[in-house]
């Protein structure tokens, strides 16, 4: 694969000449905006822009939040009501950071689910997926760590249960568990140390998705076809693409128009449907609310963590060859984690060589059977550590590693595939051609149907 | 002589690399761990180590949760009933055989008589936390065998605080402590 031939920057403005010869800057900002862009990508890439749009409302939001925050057990759930009712406009500020964070996930899993779907994982952006597999883990810390700050018993015991996980490592585990939280329980060193880590890790954030898009500004986008652009020359390549500015931007920036009125209205009309009102109590270490829930961008991976419990005979066995060391609570850790780590591994679990789903007939199947799964899992993380949830999700954990263990690796070898077309262009052409023939056909019936 | 002399120069070279390598590691680790040790409990934190609490005039039938460390911990006096109950079950059924209790050997048997802080058995002090992932465990006969229930993931805990049904691995953890008959004391770090 050899790189995507760039348009030449030559300025002429003496001033950028002089500028740009010391610091490239200006032919950076040129070769980000001018980079040729497959031409076929559908509404499933808009979500990258999405994504950093949020980013910025985050940090924007976040930034002028800490000015009123109070970091200290007595007081951070006094200061957060004070940011509600005295503070000029706080209460618009927090629902939009709190429902922000809320889009910020739906927009990753979209994104993420685009990338599983159409190949996006595969040689040559192995890379890119896997910055931003760290991505998404470092923005579930900066949530998990976000949601503790208000105080509450939500996020008090949220914190609780999700510290001691780090138990379960075995000998190490309670000094972990200590060293995390700076004491013997959550308390106030624990929500200060928190804090500090809320506010750097979404500058760790911008800095991986520098690099995200260094990434794939260097293999050049995937496309709905998994083909890649032609690179013989410019004027080849310019036939499969179109420069990023206009057109990408006005499309991307129409696409976050209609998802912001969607923000807006979860932030005026029902700031607080993703939230739960037990959070509206503040924390007390000695009450556990009877039914402890994570934010539901956490559910299923809180599923896939509760599934193997004790009875489940692989949990035995595990148990067993372990010698004990790896228990039910190791086990389910393990469990979400690694449930992480199959995403990371799909480049090289995949054995296809077709890049999109779009041709892989049984793929699809699969794959769309994932995302039911993906929200089956959601919603058993929700419900109570009972029949018959533990057994669905039980079940449904298993589709997830399966879905990454077995059925990727195995359907590169059984799938008969569908005919690629050779080129992009070939493919937009086609898609263009029956876009005119549909409508021609339309019109036609609209035509020859007679007037009343 | 002269092949001496070339690994020599050749080895002294060698030996400088890897020593200023290693004191390099060295000085940087050393760097490093005040900015790591400083997440460890801090002095004030540790200073909270005894509590000494009241209970003449605790009910037989009832219990108190007091905070120590930041966890509750729970101080029941049991009534004969309880006491019998516990003392009936053999260590053979229970799913932690070891009674996790600081005032006893690390290998103490989960037997009743382990578990109680007094010989009559009367008095049972324990950490109030759950041992599967650190809720606090609803008391006053709660659950399937009328000791303790942890409402997050269904942990069942008998009259003696020890795990019966559920995901929690072990027992709950009993701290050091003390008793004269009025107050108990807690001391020191428990040791679960």
């Amino acid at each position: 694969m050899s790189a995507i031939p760039h348009p030449p920057f030559e300025p002429k403005n003496k001033f950028v000449k002089w500028v740009d010869s010391r610091l490239p800057v200006f032919g950076l900002v040129f070769a980000t905006l001018t980079i040729p862009t497959p031409k076929n990508l559908n509404w499933m890439w808009i979500w990258g822009i999405v994504l950093a749009a949020f980013l910025v409302v985050q940090l924007a939001t976040g930034i002028v939040l800490v000015m009123h925050y109070t970091p200290h057990a007595d007081m951070a759930f006094a200061s957060v009501e004070h940011i509600m009712r005295n503070v000029n406009g706080g209460w618009l500020l927090r629902y939009a950071h709190a429902n922000g964070a809320s889009m910020f996930f739906i927009a990753v899993y979209m994104h993420i689910f685009r990338g599983l779907y159409y190949g996006s994982y595969k040689n040559p952006r192995e890379i890119t997926w896997i910055i931003g597999i760290l991505i998404y883990v470092c923005m579930m810390a900066t949530a998990f760590m976000g949601y503790v700050l208000p105080w509450g018993q939500m996020s008090f015991w949220g914190a609780t249960v999700i510290t001691n996980l780090f138990s379960a490592i075995p000998f190490v585990g309670g000094d972990i568990v200590s060293f995390l939280w700076g004491g013997f329980s959550v308390d106030n060193p624990t929500l200060n140390r928190f804090f500090s880590l809320h506010y750097l890790l979404p500058f760790v954030i911008a800095a991986l998705v520098a690099v995200h898009i260094w990434a794939f500004h260097s293999t050049g986008n995937n496309n709905p076809t998994g083909v890649p652009v032609r690179t013989k020359d410019l004027e080849t390549t310019k036939k499969d693409t179109l420069p990023f500015w206009p057109y990408y931007v006005i499309k991307d920036l129409f696409a976050l128009a209609l998802f912001l009125i969607f923000f807006v209205v979860m932030v005026f009309f029902m700031p607080n449907f993703m939230g739960h009102p037990d959070n509206y109590l503040e924390a007390n270490p000695l009450v556990t609310p009877a039914h402890i829930v994570p934010e539901w961008y956490f559910l299923p991976f809180y599923a896939i963590l509760r599934a193997f419990t004790a009875d489940v005979w692989l949990v035995q066995f595990t148990s067993f060859v372990t010698g004990g060391l790896v228990d039910a609570k190791l086990f389910g850790v393990l469990a979400m984690f690694g449930a992480i780590i199959a995403m990371a591994l799909a480049p090289w679990l995949d054995t296809s060589r077709i890049i999109s789903g779009r041709y892989r007939p049984q793929f699809k199947w699969w794959f769309w059977l994932l995302v039911v799964d993906f929200f089956i899992l959601m919603w058993v993380g929700a419900m109570p550590a009972e029949e018959p949830f533990a057994t669905i999700s039980l079940i449904a954990s298993a589709y997830w590693f399966g879905y990454f263990f077995v059925i990727l690796p195995m359907l590169g070898f059984t799938e008969k595939t569908k005919q690629l077309p050779d080129t992009v262009e070939d493919a937009f052409d086609e898609m263009i051609e029956a876009k005119y023939a549909k409508k021609a056909k339309a019109l036609g019936d609209t035509a020859a149907t007679p007037a009343e | 002589m002269s092949d001496t002399v070339t690994d020599e120069t050749a080895s002294r070279r060698d030996f400088l690399y890897i020593a200023t390598g290693a004191a390099g590691v060295v000085t940087m680790g050393a760097a490093a761990w005040p900015l790591v040790d400083q997440m460890n409990p801090s002095a004030d934190v540790l200073a909270l180590a005894t509590r000494a609490e009241p209970v003449g005039d605790l009910e037989p039938g009832t219990q108190i949760t007091v905070k120590w460390r930041g966890k509750p911990v729970f101080i029941r006096r049991r009534t004969q009933a309880e006491i019998d109950a516990a003392r009936a079950v053999g260590v053979n059924e229970l799913p932690d055989p070891n009674a996790r209790n600081a005032n006893r050997p690390s290998d103490a048997p989960a037997d009743d008589a382990d578990r109680a802080v007094d010989e009559a058995g009367e008095w049972l002090v324990m950490m109030g936390v759950c041992t599967h992932l650190g809720c606090v465990p609803l008391g006053d006969g709660a659950g399937e065998f009328g000791g303790w229930f942890c409402p997050c993931h269904g942990s069942h805990y008998d009259t003696a605080g020890r795990i019966r049904k559920g995901p929690a691995p072990q027992n709950l953890p009993i701290p050091e402590v003390t008793f004269d008959g009025e107050t108990i004391t807690l001391i020191e770090e428990y040791k679960a």
